[in-house]
This record gives structure tokens, sequence and C-alpha cells, in this order.
């Protein structure tokens, strides 16, 4: 049984083949119905950065040929022009490749949090339509760990990876937490909507919408669950507000730092944090040097989401580690399911030889009360399962070397077993 | 016992300068080495602690009376404050402030004979242990205090300069430290309230002269106070409440490094 992935991620595809490959949740059942014919095994990921098909069947080269046809019926295109975008590899280098998958380290930006729970979804989804067997149970899971690893003993989901996240983390290092902050917007653009949705997402308190245009103000007001006010009373917001964040179009500062000055002396101290987001920028770079006033332009902020960016990108070589580690561990696994069966064999073996020197031995015991019969067929079960341990072992860790086939041949040959009918590999639980 | 006394001082040494180091490599470095650190600063806690009560069962009377042993007894209790909340993910940074001073007082009370066999004291009845062990113990608050304010300061400047990596280095916000000062204090202020209170009845009833250990120690009080006032009933807070704290601070050093060990009492 042999483990097949054929994928396309953004790194081969652009964005129209991409969505020309997207699977909606209905489209994914009925392909996975279609993959999973004679008892193969198969999962679909698709994300808007990648389409990939994990499958597991006797005969690779067929299964690799059945995904292709998948995905060509999928996108309408050929075979000969959906290749070159699609990459296609099998067994350790699969699973390494869901294990860096999981971990983020495929994605655009290191460490991606949201990549985790796309995996977990194509597994529940493969799961939900029974086409999961025992290698994609363990590949899946062993990714889902792999994952959380990853996030648990390196930094790479740590700091953030886009502007308006960064923005709210330094809000953060000023805040005691957003919740229940007062936000104040200053402009109604799509700018400012992210940052504040961002904001929002942290649990802030109340949303103030000022702009030009009130009618815009009161629209996006409505959306965010704030209220709008003029321009005009931006000074009178400002001394109130913990967080202010500014994306107008205006050609000169909206706030000067003598308007913040004044607005000061009514804080009382507490702080208030500034982000500008604007180009031209709305806020005056004086504010930032008033007491208790920390202001950060969208160079400042895009320069921190890049030292933070690298900082993934070192923790990525620890994730990477990681990811092998666990691939060597699923490769092992994968290998045992080899003697698995030789196992199970002469434990049977074993088991059948011991029923049958009891039944021969039935007349002789016939005298032994209940209890000490109990303790004939604890006795006997013991000394078969001490005598099979050993070997088992060994057998298993056989099984990780290149002569694990060989063992296993031994075993049969000695005890005189049949072949196997019942692999872990060859059916699905 | 104080031979004993003299064997635990090292695994407690041991556990401090680990931790220092470990904290300061975890600045490089951040999330590997913080876990060694926490550890040092548990075993190291811990060796001290037997340390102590190893001086206390083989002492007559009062056993850290002494400059040096009041020092040993200092660190030990700025180490446990730390524990109890210095140790969390946030709060790593000051760890690089506090292990550090742990070592260098433990290393300079050893070396003034404050970590074994404990002198005969003259601090024989319970309400002169209760002066100094309550001194010692706002004292304690102070440096913790002090520690952090300096790490306000640190990430106030970092986040005023726009540093690139302003967020590489987990750190709490500003907002958290200020209130964390200004609590840590509001618990220390009374301890120290009631040493000194403990220590002027003695004055008294010992008809004792004034030196100018007592003079500073009202002025910390003084200093001290004056931080809550401000702080509570005035709004001062940041950067100005920070540097306040760092002044009440230079007043504990004055009396802890530069008063105590020529005091005669």
């Amino acid at each position: 049984m042999r483990l097949v992935l054929v994928g396309t991620s953004y790194q081969r595809a652009p964005v129209e083949l991409r969505e020309l490959l997207a699977y909606d949740p209905e489209l994914r059942r009925e392909a996975l119905g279609r993959l999973s014919v004679e008892g193969a095994e198969a999962a679909v990921l698709s994300t808007c950065n990648r389409t990939e098909v994990y499958a597991v069947d006797a005969e690779p080269g067929a299964l690799e040929e059945r995904i292709y046809g998948e995905l060509a019926g999928l996108s309408g295109l050929s075979h000969s022009e959906l290749a070159p975008a699609l990459y296609s590899v099998a067994d350790e280098a699969a699973a390494l490749h869901l294990f860096r998958v999981a971990a983020g380290l495929d994605s655009m930006v290191p460490g991606e949090a949201q990549i985790l729970g796309q995996v977990r979804e194509a597994y529940e989804a493969a799961r939900a339509t029974e086409t999961t067997g025992p290698i994609l149970h363990r590949l899946f899971r062993q990714a889902l760990r792999v994952g959380k690893r990853v996030r648990t003993e390196t930094a790479i989901g740590e700091n953030p990876a886009s502007v308006s996240s960064a923005a709210a983390e330094l809000a953060e290092r000023v805040f005691e937490g957003l919740a229940g902050r007062r936000i104040l917007l200053l402009g109604a653009g799509k700018t400012a909507d992210l940052t504040a949705a961002n904001l929002i997402s942290r649990g802030v308190g109340e949303i103030v919408v000022a702009n030009r245009s009130r009618e815009r103000a009161e629209a996006l007001a409505r959306r965010l669950g704030g209220r709008a006010v003029g321009l005009d009373a931006v000074v009178e917001e400002v001394a109130l507000a913990d967080v202010v964040v500014a994306s107008t179009s205006s050609q000169g500062f909206v706030l000067s730092g003598a308007q913040v000055e004044r607005a000061m002396k009514e804080r009382r101290g507490r702080p208030i944090f500034f982000i500008d987001i604007a180009v031209p920028r709305d806020l005056d770079p004086a504010i930032n040097e008033l007491e208790d006033c920390y202001l950060y332009d969208i160079d400042d902020l895009e320069r921190v989401v890049a030292e933070s960016v690298a900082g993934r990108r070192e923790e990525a070589v620890r994730a990477e580690a990681i990811a092998s580690e666990e691939a060597d561990a699923f490769r092992a696994w994968q290998l045992s399911l080899d003697v698995v069966p030789a196992i199970a064999s002469l434990r049977a073996r074993a088991e059948s030889i011991r029923r049958e020197e009891l039944e021969r031995a039935e007349r002789r015991l016939a005298s032994l009360s209940p209890s000490q019969r109990r303790a004939v067929e604890a006795l006997t079960s013991q000394i078969v399962a001490k005598l099979l341990h050993q070997p088992t072992v060994r057998l298993k860790e056989a099984a990780a070397a290149a002569d694990g086939v060989l063992y296993a041949d031994a075993v049969r040959h000695l005890f005189g077993l049949g072949d196997d009918a019942d692999s872990p590999r060859q059916s699905r639980q | 016992m104080g031979e004993v006394a003299l064997l635990l001082f090292w695994p407690a040494l041991a556990g401090y300068a680990e931790a220092a180091v470990a904290y300061a490599g975890d600045t490089v470095r951040p999330g590997r080495l913080v876990r060694y650190a926490i550890w040092g600063v548990r075993l190291g806690w811990l060796a001290q602690t037997a340390l102590l009560v190893a001086q206390a069962a083989g002492a007559d009377g009062f056993p850290w009376g002494s400059w040096a042993g009041s020092l040993n007894l200092f660190v030990w209790m700025c180490v446990g404050v730390y524990l109890i909340w210095g140790c969390r993910a946030p709060f790593r940074l000051l760890g690089l402030v506090v292990m550090p001073l742990a070592a260098l007082l433990l290393v300079l009370a050893w070396a003034a004979g404050g970590v074994g066999e404990p002198a005969r004291s003259e601090f024989g009845d319970v309400f002169l242990a209760f002066h100094v062990g309550l001194i010692l113990a706002a004292f304690a608050g102070f440096t913790l205090a002090a520690a952090l304010a300096a790490l306000y300061l640190w990430q106030e400047r970092r986040l005023k300069r726009r540093a690139a990596g302003v967020l590489r280095l987990r750190a709490p916000s500003l907002e958290t430290l200020d209130a964390l000062t200004v609590r840590t204090i509001a618990v220390a202020l009374p301890a120290l309230t009631l040493g000194i209170g403990i220590g002027l009845a003695r004055l008294e009833s010992e008809s004792a002269g004034f030196d100018a250990i007592m003079g500073v120690t009202l002025l910390t009080w003084v200093v001290y106070a004056a931080f809550l006032v401000l702080r509570l009933e005035a709004g001062r807070r940041g950067r100005r409440a920070a540097y306040l704290a760092l002044a009440g601070f230079a007043l504990v050093v004055l009396v802890r490094v530069v008063l105590t060990p020529f005091a005669h009492f």
C-alpha cells in the first residue's frame, strides 16, 4: 500500500488556475467518493493557496492517474495543460510535505495559523465520508500534532505578519489588553475597516468613526457597531480614546501635535496609541514626542512586520527539524506495517496451540475446580505472551530497517505460518 | 549547622547564576532557555530556603542580625517575591534584572560571612526580629518595584523609538508594569511603616540615638509615600512614576549597601 500526494499550490499555480482547482465541500465529498473506489483511502485539502489530494492504494501508478483525472475533470483542463502545475510525491515525502504544510512552513507567511485548521477540516471531511483508513488516519493525526508542536516549541507563529495585526499587537504593548478600550477611527475607507476589524477581534469596547463625509462615517459605524462624529469633534474624542487609527485621504495633517497636547491635559497621564496608515500622513509626527503618546506610521509598521517575518523565517529552521523528525517516525510506523501481519499470524498460531493443548488435556483437568481452571488458563496465556513478547519487539524494530520484510518471512517460514489475509495496509479499518 | 548552611550556599548560588545566564541567553534566542532559567530560580530558591532553615536551626536568637546575614535573607525575599509572578511569560525580562542582582548580593553575603554559622545576635527579642524582617521584606518589595520600573522605562523607550524589533521580545504592557509597580509598593510600604514603628518604639525605650540609617530609611518612606499619593490621588503615572520608584530604590541601596555595613547595633 502506497501513500500518494498529487496537488498544486501558490508556488506552482497562479490564482486563475487555483480557482479552477478549488473544491467546495459538496464537490469535495463527491471527489472523495470517486477517489476511494475499491477500498482506497482519500482526503482532499483545498484552501485558497493549495489543492492537494492524499490517497492510499496498492497500485500507486493507477491511483496517481485517477487523481490526475479527477483534477482534470474538476478544472476542465487537459492532462498536459495541468501537469506542469502539479506535483506528485509518495510515502515519506508525502508525509513530510503534509507535516510542513500543517506547520505553516509551506505557507506564504511562515507559521500562519489558519492552515492548521484547514488541515483539520480536510481530515474531518474525509472521516465524514468514510474515506480514511489506518494510513490516512495516522498521517493526518500526526500532521495535526506536528502543527501544534511547531507552534508550541518554536516562536514561528508569535509575531504579527500583517500591518493590521502589528498595529493591534503594538497597542497591546501599551495597554493591558484591548478589551473594553475606546477606538477612534479617522477616515472611513477600506484600510480603516481592516485595522478596525483586527482590533474588534481583540475585544475593543467602543468604536467612534470620524470622517469628512458624515454619511460614510455613519455607514461604517453602523457596520462596526459604533457611533459616528464629524471631523470637527476629533480633539474632544482624542481626549477620551485609547487607540486612534488614521486613514483619511486628506492632503494635510488631520491632527496636529498642539491639538493632541491640548487633549492630553484632560487624560491625567493615561497613554494613547496612534496608528497612522494614511499616505500622505494624517498625524503630525510631533505627536510621538509628547509624553504618553505613541505614534506609528505605515513605514514604522511595515518595518515591524518585516522584522517579525524575518524572525519567523529563523524559527522555521527549527520547525523544519521537527517536521523531519515526525516524517521519520511516520516512515518507521509505515514500515512496521509490513511485519504486523506476521506478528498477528504468529500470535494466532500460538493461541491456537494453547487452546488445542488445553482441550487435549480436558479429561485430566476435569477434576479441577473453576478457580483452579482459571489459574491454568491464566498461566498458559502468560507463558505464550512472555514467549512472544521479545520476538514481537524485535520484529517491530527490524521493520524500520531495510531487511524488516526478510525477518517477517523468516518468522513465517520457521513457524509454518500461511500468507497473511488481513494486513492493516491492505484493509481499511 | 553552619557547615550545612555553607554547603547549601553553592547550589543556591549555582541556581541563581544559571538562571541569570539562561535569561540573558533567552533574549538572544527567545523561548529556548527560559525553561532552564525558571528551574534555576526555583531550585536556587529552594536551596537558599534550606540554607536559611539550617542557619535558623543552629542560631541563638535572630540569625540574620548582621549586615551580611540580613543581605542573605534579603536576597531570599527578593527571589521569593519574584517567584510569585515573575516567572510568567510576559515578565521573563524581569529575570534579567532580578537574577544577576540576586546572585551578586548572595556572593556579597557569603564573602561577608552571612551564609555560614550565624554570629551571636544582639537581636534576641521578637520585636527586633520583626523590625529587621519587616524592613527587609519592604526593601525586597521596593527592589522588585524598581525592576518593574526599569522594565517600564526600557519598554517605553523602545516603543517611542519605534524599533523594528519591538515585538520580538515578549514583555508586559506599559499599563501592566505601571499597575504592578504601584501594587508592589502599596504592599511594601505598610511593611516598612510597621518596621519603622517598631524601631522607633525600641529607640524610645532604650533611649538610643538617631543615626544616618534611620534618617535615610525615613526619607525612603517619604519618597514611596509620595509615590503612592501622586500615583493614586494625582493620577501621575508612566515615566515620571517610574523615575520616582527608581529614586526610592536608590535610597534603599544607600541604606543596604552603603550605610548598614558600618552601622553598630
